[in-house]
C-alpha cells in the first residue's frame, strides 16, 4: 500500500489512526494523573476532528452530532470531572511509580502487532486502510486494558476504561461511518451513565478506604475472609 | 406490538415514579403492582405471539419470537416473584439500620431499571440496542451492589463496574465487526437489524464474523460469568442485597447467553463451520468443572450459590455449543428451570442469612427446627439445583448428557464427574445448615416463601411434564436455532 496513490480523506484518516495510536502509547506511560487526564483530552479531539472530517467528506448529518457528543462528553465533561477528583483528592502531586516500564512498553508494542496478527484475515476482502484503522482501534481497546493493569490510582482506572470506549468508536467511525443514530445514543447515555457512575464511585471509595488506591480494595478473597 | 411497547413502558415508568416518590411508605407494594402489570403485559404478548407466530414491529426495531417471548414471560415472572419477596426483607434491612431511605428510593429505581434493560435486550431487533441494554443492564445494579456501603460491597461493586465494562466493550468490537461484515452485502440504518442479518446470513463475509464472535463471545460471556471472566461474578452476589442476587443470577445471566446465541445464529448461518459451538463448548465446560470444584472451598452462603450459577451457565453454554436439535432444546428448558430454580434458592438464602444473622456458612445451623419452611426450603432447592429427579433440572440436564453421548460421547464423562462434584459440594455444606441442633436464641424472622414454593412447584411440574404450549415454544425456537426439530 503507497500513502501517496490514496485520496486525501484516507491519507488523513490514516494519520488520524496513527496519532490516536500515540496518544495510548503516551497515556501508558504516564505516570502523572493530570497529564494522563490531558493526553485523553487530546485522543478524545482527535476522535472528535475524525468524526467531523467524516460527516464532512461523506456528508453524513447524524456524524456531525456524535462528533458534538464526543467533544462533549470525551474532551470536556469526563476530563474535568477527573482533573477535579485530582485537585480534590490532592493527587496531582504524586508520581505514581510504574513497575516496570520497559516491560509495559514493549507489552504495549507486542499487543499492537498482536491486533494486526488477529485482524489479519480480513484483509482479503477489504483494503489494506481499513486493516490498519481496525487494527489500531483493536491496539488502543487492548492497550487501554494494559493501562488498567500496570496503574493503581482509580483514576488512571477510569482513564483506561474510558480510553477503551474511544478505541471502539473510532472503529465505529472508521470502518463503519458511525454506527446507526439510535445504537449511536445510546452507546452515548450509556458514557455519560458510567462517567457519573465513576465520580459516585470515587467518593464511596474515598470514604471507604481513605484513597483512590485500588490496590488497597482486596477485602474479598475466595476463601477464608 | 402494543404489549411489548407496554412492557417497555411499565419499567419506564417504574424507574422515573421511584426515583420521585421513592421515600414514601408501602413503596415495596407498589413495585410488585408495577411488576405484575409487567407481568400481564408480557403474557398478553405470549399470547399474541402463540396466535400468530413471529411478530416484528412495523419499524422493525423490535422481533418477538419464539426464542425470545418465553423468556420475556420468565424474565417478567420472576421480577414479580423477587419483588413479592424484596418488599419485606428490604423493610427487615432498613429496620435492623442497614439502610436508609434514600437508598431504598435508589434501589427500586435501579430494580425498575434493571428490569427496563432486561426486556430492552430481549425485546430488541437490534444488535447494536442489544449492546447498549446489556451495559445498560450493569450500570443499573452497580450502585445496587454497592448498597449496603461497607468496603466489601464498593469493592464487588468496583469490580463488577471495571471487569463487566472492560468486557462488554469486547462485545461492542464484536458488534462494530458485525456491522462491517453487513456494510458490505446491505445498506446503513437497516444493516444491523437481525432479522435482516438473518435473513441473508449466508452472504456474510465468514473470515470477518469468525473474528467478530471471538469478541462478542468473550464481551458477553463476561457476563455469563463464564471462567475465566467470572471474578466479578460471586462478589457481587455476595455483597450486594438479596433480590438483587435472585434477579442477577436468574435473569441477567440468561440474558447475556441469549444474546451470545443469538449471534451465533448469524455466525453458523455464515460460515458454516462448528469453530463457534467449539469455542462455547470448550468455555462452557471450563465453566461447568471450574464452577463444580470451587463449591467446596466456599465460606460465605451466597459465594456458594453464584458458583453453582457459575456451573449451570457453563452447562447451558456447552448445550448450546453442541448445537444439534437435542442439545439446544435441553438448554432452552435448563435456561428456564435453573432461573427459576436459582431465584428461588437466593430468597430462602435471604431469609436464612437473615435468622442466622450472618452469611457464613458454619454459623449458619439448625435452620428446620428455627423455621422450617426455611429449612425445607432451602433443602428442597438444593435437592432441585443439584439435578435429582423428579424436578426440572434433572430433565434438562439428562438430555445434555444424552446429546453430549450422541455427538461427542467422551465429553460424557467429564461431564458426569462435574454433577457428580457438584452435588458433592452442594450437600456437605447444606446438610449441616439444615439439619442439626438450633442454635441458642437463633429467632424466627418474617418470612414471604410464597414465591419459593411457587417456583418449586413449577420446576417440579416442568420435570414432570412440559405443558403443550411450551413445549410448542421450545421446539419451535429449537428448529430456528438448530435447524432440526427435537419432537
Amino acid at each position: 500500500m503507497n500513502i501517496e496513490s490514496q485520496d486525501l480523506y484516507t491519507q488523513i484518516i490514516l494519520s488520524m489512526a496513527a496519532l490516536v495510536g500515540l496518544t495510548s502509547f503516551l497515556m501508558l506511560g504516564q505516570g502523572r494523573l493530570l497529564r494522563l487526564i490531558f493526553v485523553f483530552a487530546v485522543q478524545g479531539f482527535l476522535l472528535t476532528l475524525t468524526t467531523a472530517l467524516a460527516a464532512y467528506s461523506l456528508d453524513n448529518h447524524h456524524l456531525y452530532i456524535s462528533a458534538v457528543l464526543t467533544l462533549a462528553l470525551k474532551v470536556i465533561f469526563i476530563p474535568w470531572m477527573l482533573r477535579r477528583e485530582v485537585l480534590n483528592s490532592n493527587l496531582h502531586r504524586d508520581v505514581e511509580a510504574l513497575g516496570n516500564q520497559t516491560a509495559i512498553m514493549l507489552g504495549g508494542a507486542s499487543l499492537m502487532v498482536f491486533s494486526y496478527y488477529v485482524l489479519h484475515p480480513i484483509v482479503q476482502t477489504t483494503s489494506p486502510v481499513m486493516l490498519n484503522a481496525l487494527a489500531v482501534s483493536l491496539s488502543v481497546v487492548l492497550l487501554g486494558m494494559l493501562l488498567m493493569i500496570s496503574h493503581k490510582q482509580a483514576i488512571a482506572h477510569v482513564v483506561g476504561f474510558m480510553s477503551i470506549e474511544n478505541g471502539l468508536f473510532f472503529a465505529a467511525i472508521v470502518a463503519t461511518k458511525g454506527m446507526p443514530m439510535v445504537v449511536e445514543l445510546g452507546i452515548a447515555f450509556d458514557v455519560l451513565v458510567a462517567a457519573v457512575l465513576f465520580g459516585i464511585f470515587f467518593f464511596h471509595i474515598r470514604t471507604s478506604i481513605d484513597s483512590l488506591d485500588v490496590d488497597l480494595l482486596n477485602k474479598l478473597h475466595e476463601v477464608d475472609k | 406490538m402494543i404489549p411489548a411497547y407496554l412492557l417497555l413502558s411499565i419499567a419506564f415508568v417504574g424507574i422515573v415514579f421511584f426515583a420521585v416518590s421513592g421515600h414514601k411508605a408501602e413503596i415495596g407494594k407498589i413495585n410488585v403492582w408495577f411488576n405484575a402489570g409487567s407481568l400481564i403485559a408480557s403474557i398478553w404478548l405470549a399470547i399474541n405471539v402463540l396466535n400468530n407466530g413471529t411478530i416484528l414491529s412495523a419499524d422493525k426495531a423490535f422481533l418477538i419470537d419464539s426464542f425470545n417471548v418465553y423468556l420475556i414471560v420468565l424474565t417478567a415472572f420472576i421480577g414479580l416473584t423477587t419483588s413479592i419477596f424484596s418488599n419485606p426483607y428490604m423493610e427487615h434491612e432498613k429496620d435492623l439500620g442497614k439502610l436508609t431511605a434514600k437508598r431504598l428510593k435508589l434501589y427500586y429505581s435501579m430494580y425498575q431499571g434493571f428490569m427496563l434493560a432486561m426486556y430492552l435486550v430481549l425485546t430488541t431487533n437490534n444488535m447494536g440496542v442489544m449492546w447498549v441494554g446489556m451495559e445498560a443492564a450493569t450500570l443499573a445494579t452497580v450502585l445496587l451492589v454497592s448498597l449496603y456501603r461497607t468496603p466489601e460491597s464498593i469493592e464487588a461493586a468496583w469490580k463488577y463496574f471495571i471487569l463487566c465494562g472492560v468486557g462488554i466493550a469486547q462485545a461492542l468490537f464484536g458488534t462494530i465487526l458485525l456491522y462491517y461484515a453487513a456494510m458490505q452485502i446491505g445498506d446503513g440504518e437497516n444493516a444491523l437489524l437481525w432479522s435482516e442479518l438473518f435473513k441473508n446470513a449466508s452472504q456474510l463475509n465468514p473470515e470477518v464474523l469468525e473474528i467478530a464472535f471471538v469478541f462478542l463471545l468473550i464481551g458477553y460471556g463476561t457476563k455469563i460469568g463464564l471462567v475465566p471472566l467470572h471474578n466479578w461474578l460471586p462478589d457481587a452476589h455476595s455483597e450486594g442485597p438479596t433480590p438483587m442476587s435472585a434477579v442477577l443470577s436468574g435473569l441477567l445471566l440468561n440474558d447475556a447467553l441469549y444474546a451470545v446465541v443469538r449471534n451465533k445464529m448469524l455466525v453458523d448461518g455464515a460460515t458454516h463451520s462448528d469453530m463457534a459451538g467449539h469455542l462455547m463448548m470448550g468455555f462452557g465446560l471450563l465453566s461447568f468443572l471450574v464452577g463444580a470444584l470451587f463449591l467446596h472451598r466456599q465460606k460465605d452462603i451466597k459465594r456458594l450459590f453464584s458458583y453453582s450459577s457459575i456451573e449451570h451457565m457453563g452447562l447451558m453454554t456447552f448445550a448450546f455449543g453442541i448445537g444439534g436439535s437435542l442439545a439446544t432444546f435441553a438448554a432452552l428448558l435448563h435456561m428456564m428451570v435453573h432461573s427459576l430454580t436459582k431465584s428461588a434458592i437466593f430468597v430462602t438464602v435471604g431469609h436464612a442469612t437473615q435468622v442466622a444473622g450472618t452469611q457464613r456458612m458454619d454459623k449458619i445451623r439448625g435452620l428446620i427446627k428455627t423455621q422450617p419452611k426455611i429449612g425445607w426450603g432451602l433443602l428442597i432447592g438444593t435437592i432441585s439445583i443439584a439435578g435429582f429427579p423428579p424436578f426440572g433440572v434433572f430433565t434438562s440436564e439428562f438430555l445434555v448428557l444424552l446429546a453430549t453421548m450422541h455427538s461427542y460421547p467422551w465429553l460424557t464423562l467429564p461431564l458426569l464427574l462435574g454433577i457428580g462434584i457438584a452435588f458433592a459440594g452442594l450437600f456437605r455444606h447444606i446438610q449441616p445448615m439444615v439439619y442439626g441442633a438450633k442454635p441458642e436464641g437463633q429467632q424466627a424472622v418474617k418470612a414471604n416463601l410464597l414465591p419459593v414454593m411457587i417456583h418449586l412447584a413449577l420446576v417440579l411440574w416442568l420435570g414432570l411434564a412440559i405443558p403443550s404450549f411450551l413445549a410448542h415454544w421450545f421446539s419451535q425456537a429449537t428448529v430456528l436455532i438448530a435447524g432440526g426439530s427435537p419432537l
